[in-house]
């Protein structure tokens, strides 16, 4: 089977088209950073508080608010997390509430306000570690181990498999103490009921970030960026000349802008894992470029006498094959982590999608482009064309930089 | 472009040319199965059992969960070290001030003008001009890690020196990861990360994997567990204003009232109570050489402790001369006990205070551990929740499934038998890579599991690019030998390229990364690096294979 065959696109005539196409994403891009949406950053460099709930129930976003808000958090955001079945919700809090001297201040409110049927007196099985449940089951003895020595390890024991219980079985929720008869001898559930109420949700995963990490992690992000484009920039001016690690640089800087453009218009936020999903692209859409580069150059040693723009568009068509292909594979697999990832991968493998998208795009449309400009500007100002050999040479069949094989 | 030697190879092949070539290709193949095995026994080791069950026990027990997948707490914590430059400054005005009454220098005042910013400064005023040379040679024999500038009005700065400063305060970071780790040692946690956090200043990562509950966990990291034995001289009274009025409304100048208060839960005893105390400590918690849980003589759970050598001979001396007197156990400024002395003791003593055993437990592995050289700030908490983590994998899992999958297939179907030669080779790629993992210790993360995703995607990239080039010297009227020969050496120089690339990038991210990120960085580089191999060398095998057994001329099926 083959899709592409001996095609001959004029790719370098589309130029203006493709330049258009690259403004019009970029410049929507960057005017969502700069008036709508701004840079939407993610909780690990904006610093603050995220807890992930789940319900026993459909929860009700407004109601929640509403309660967030009686317990003096302001601003805190509630938003459905996930599959609809799944009764997840997203509450966010800014970084007033995630100050350095209590950091999990804003976590420890949320709980309060959210345990709505609370019992003085009574803990919270559904959001209670195994420690909590054994150390209540020792103080209370419902199995009358008090004098033996292996008390403590026994009630440890039986802890965590109520835990186990409640995070495997039954997703992190229990509705009802009753629930563990078949796990727990019924003593020991009795024994609960008198301490512990059960609450209608479950604390699923927590992050809070103080505003100093956030800082430190923007920073790291931003180095970590422009170490990787540097890289880049000098490993392809060794390996080309330099010209050529420029365009590969600036096609890279279009993919990632376009990429972020897209969060910043589609606010979804950038966490710590979508930066290194753009890192992977800054990679990803290098391999690209230099595929059709090396084509670029091997065809500029066999044939010396035709334009670069035609040699340009020549090698763009060869490589066209293999670049449709691998960018539809690799878009295949990423496609299947975005569908089947599940949430917490959403945002990286969204980066991904859009990513690889552009990243081809780029190589073809913004990449070779550059190059060809660059040496009709060369030309016009009467100098030596780029990548033609420099040294006086014997004849057209021996190449005059180092032969490859 | 070929070699003149290989060109002569493929196309003049005779009985004997070929012999020569299966011998190179069998050991090639030799090779290429050897690595298998190797790799193979990296992700699963020698399984126990070969049931489906025990083979996923024995990956899991050689590559490790990453916090995401298995659940647990990650902190990210500081350590306050001026705490520990302050305490020295300290010393030093002590030192200073016993110094200066010694030799008979007057000054107006010793303060430290910013010990928040500047800890390690002391400003000594009003010190006349003809006692200055008495006062720095004070410093310079007493505080040697100090140096002393004059500034105005008679006035003196002592300040630690840079280098000094500076290795203390690596020293109270040190000190804080070890009393860290032992005391996480004790709570049983498997495979705890405690280490600098090479990122921030004076910071230290905490990763628990299995532990969801980081408020317990400060709680134990946090407590000071600072233990003094000390004259009990009054009480209990019910109110400060009590001991006041007990005492003629002013209290003894060598003695403090402090608040008694159980740290164990089981006390049910409501109101204050409050003791007079003596300032001079008998014994403090440096004194001590270790401490178990035990139960009292009423069978109730308690800490013992047991003092070190010269801890014991204050201890007896103390209460050698002071039998019939109250004695108070201290903790964290609590009084957590009173006791009459009845005779002399030396080296052993408990403390009871209606513990649970857990508390016990707690309590004498902080008296163990030691205090913290310095307080700690938490930057970042993060927890994740069993049931999540199990889902993560869940989800991760079956996305590399079906990626792979449709991968696999789709080169099936556009390449045919080399498809096969393909899908061998990713399937090797993914097998040393999660060998690679195996032998290093490397931490799957689900980003890394993505990492393992984009391999296969990027992976394919190097077979496509090789048997494109293949297809395209076929077209040019290549034979089949002569195209794969050309395919492979000119799609090499490409493929090194985009993957030195690619693995620079990943790189940077393993360097800067933490967590998560860090194990996507690793799943890239170590499915990269093994790609090279297995799309370049083992395909090529594979090829050469086909080749040999075919008749010249056949066509390549590709």
């Amino acid at each position: 089977m083959e899709f592409f065959k001996n095609t001959n696109i004029d790719f370098l005539g589309k130029k203006w088209y493709f330049l258009v196409f690259s403004l019009i994403f970029s410049v929507a891009g960057v005017l969502s950073m700069a008036f709508w949406h701004g840079i939407p950053l993610g909780v690990d460099f904006r610093g603050g508080t995220l807890v992930y709930v789940k319900y026993s129930h459909t929860p009700d976003t407004a109601a929640i608010s509403a309660e967030a808000e009686r317990a003096g958090l302001k601003n805190a955001r509630v938003q459905r997390y996930g599959p609809v079945g799944n009764n997840e919700v997203l509450i966010g809090l800014d970084i007033q509430e995630t100050s350095e001297q209590a950091l999990d201040n804003g976590k420890l409110k949320i709980i309060q306000a959210l345990e709505k049927n609370a019992v003085p007196g009574k803990q919270d099985l559904n959001n209670a570690s195994s420690i909590t449940v054994g150390t209540e089951l020792l103080n209370k003895d419902p199995l009358h181990l008090s004098g033996e020595s292996d008390a403590n390890p026994r009630y440890m024991t039986i802890a965590q498999a109520i835990v186990d219980y409640r995070d495997k079985t039954k997703g992190g929720v229990l509705s009802s103490i009753d629930e563990l008869k078949g796990v727990a001898d019924p003593a020991v559930v009795s024994s609960l009921q008198d301490s512990f109420f059960v609450s209608d949700f479950g604390i699923r995963n927590v992050e809070i970030v103080g505003p100093q990490v956030g800082h430190q992690l923007r920073n790291q992000a931003m180095w970590a960026t422009l170490y990787s484009l540097g890289g880049m920039l000098i490993y392809l001016a060794l390996r080309f000349e330099w010209i050529y690690g420029v365009a590969a640089v600036v096609t890279v800087f279009h993919d990632t802008l376009i990429t972020v453009g897209a969060f910043s218009l589609l606010d979804r936020e950038i966490s710590l894992t979508v930066i290194a999903a753009i890192l992977t692209l800054i990679g990803y859409s290098n391999n690209d470029t230099i595929v059709v580069f090396d084509r670029i150059r091997e065809n500029i040693k066999l044939l010396r006498r035709d334009k670069l723009s035609d040699i340009v568009n020549r090698s763009i068509n060869q490589t066209l094959s293999r670049t449709i292909l691998t960018a539809g594979l690799t878009f295949l697999t990423v496609l299947a982590l975005f569908l089947f990832g599940g949430e917490v991968l959403r945002g990286f493998s969204l980066a991904l999608v859009i990513g690889i998208l552009i990243g081809t795009y780029s190589s073809i449309a913004i990449a070779a482009p550059i190059l060809v400009a660059y040496q009709e500007w060369r030309g016009e100002r009467g100098k030596t064309p780029i990548s033609m050999p420099l040294r006086s040479g014997n004849g057209p069949t021996q190449p005059k930089e180092k032969v490859r094989v | 472009m070929a070699s003149p030697r290989s060109f002569a190879k493929s196309e003049k092949r005779t009985t004997n040319d070929g012999f020569f070539m299966n011998k190179n290709l069998s050991w090639k193949l030799v090779v290429i199965f050897g690595i298998l095995l190797v790799f193979l026994f990296g992700i699963f080791g020698v399984p126990k059992d070969w049931s489906g069950k025990g083979l996923v026990a024995s990956i899991t027990d050689r590559i490790h969960l990453g916090l995401d997948l298995r659940g647990g707490t990650h902190l990210i914590l500081q350590v306050q070290v001026n705490d520990a430059v302050n305490v020295d400054s300290d010393n030093a005005i002590a030192r200073l001030k016993t110094d200066m009454r010694a030799r008979k220098i007057n000054y107006a005042d010793i303060v430290k003008p910013d010990p928040v910013n500047h800890p390690e400064a002391v400003v000594v005023k009003g010190i006349t001009p003809d006692q200055s040379s008495d006062f720095k040679s004070i410093v310079a024999d007493r505080l040697p890690e100090y140096d002393v500038t004059s500034g105005a009005e008679n006035s003196f700065t002592v300040a630690m020196k840079a280098q000094n400063l500076k290795d203390l305060k690596d020293r109270a970071v040190t000190q804080a990861i070890e009393t860290i780790r032992n005391r996480i040692d004790q709570l049983g946690v498997s495979e705890p990360v405690i280490q600098e956090h090479g990122l921030g200043q004076y910071q230290i990562l905490v990763q628990l994997p299995g532990v969801d509950d980081p408020a317990r966990v400060k709680e134990i990291m946090q407590s000071t567990a600072m233990l003094e034995i000390k004259q009990s001289l009054g009480g209990p009274y019910p109110s400060q204003e009590a001991a006041l009025q007990d005492k003629g409304g002013v209290l003894p100048p060598d003695a403090v009232l402090m608040q008694g208060k159980s740290i164990g839960s089981r006390n049910s005893e409501g109101g204050e109570q409050w003791y007079l105390i003596s300032r001079a400590s008998a014994v403090t918690g440096r004194d001590l050489r270790t401490a178990e849980p035990t139960t009292d003589e009423n069978g109730q759970p308690a800490v013992r402790f047991i003092l070190t050598g010269e801890g014991g001979q204050k201890f007896y001396a103390f209460t050698s001369s002071h039998v019939g007197d109250f004695l108070a156990v201290i903790l964290d400024n609590k009084v957590q006990e009173v006791a009459t002395i009845k005779e002399a003791i030396r080296d052993t003593g408990i403390i009871n205070g209606r513990f649970t055993d857990q508390e016990t437990h707690d309590l004498s592995m902080t008296l163990r551990s030691g205090a913290l050289p310095a307080g700690i700030k938490y930057l970042e908490e993060r927890t994740v929740g069993p049931s999540l983590g199990a889902d993560s994998i869940r989800s991760g899992v079956q996305a590399a499934v079906y990626g792979m999958l449709a991968v696999l297939i789709f080169m099936l179907v556009y390449y045919r038998w080399a498809g096969v030669n393909a899908d061998i080779a990713l399937i090797l790629n993914l097998v040393i890579l999660l060998g690679f993992m195996g032998y290093f210790g490397a931490v799957l993360t689900l980003p890394g599991i993505a990492g393992v995703i984009l391999t296969v995607g990027m992976g394919v990239d190097s077979n496509v690019l090789i048997f494109e080039r293949i297809r395209e010297e076929l077209r040019n009227g290549k034979t089949p030998p002569s195209a794969v020969e050309q395919g492979f050496s000119h799609a090499w120089i490409t493929i090194v390229d985009t993957h030195v690339t690619t693995i620079v990038s990943a790189a940077i991210l393993f360097l800067f990364g933490t967590g998560p990120v860090k194990g996507f960085a690793t799943t890239l580089v170590f499915g990269l690096a093994a790609n090279l191999f297995t799309a370049v060398f083992v395909s090529r095998v594979i090829f050469d294979w086909v080749l040999s057994r075919k008749q010249r001329g056949e066509a390549l099926s590709i």
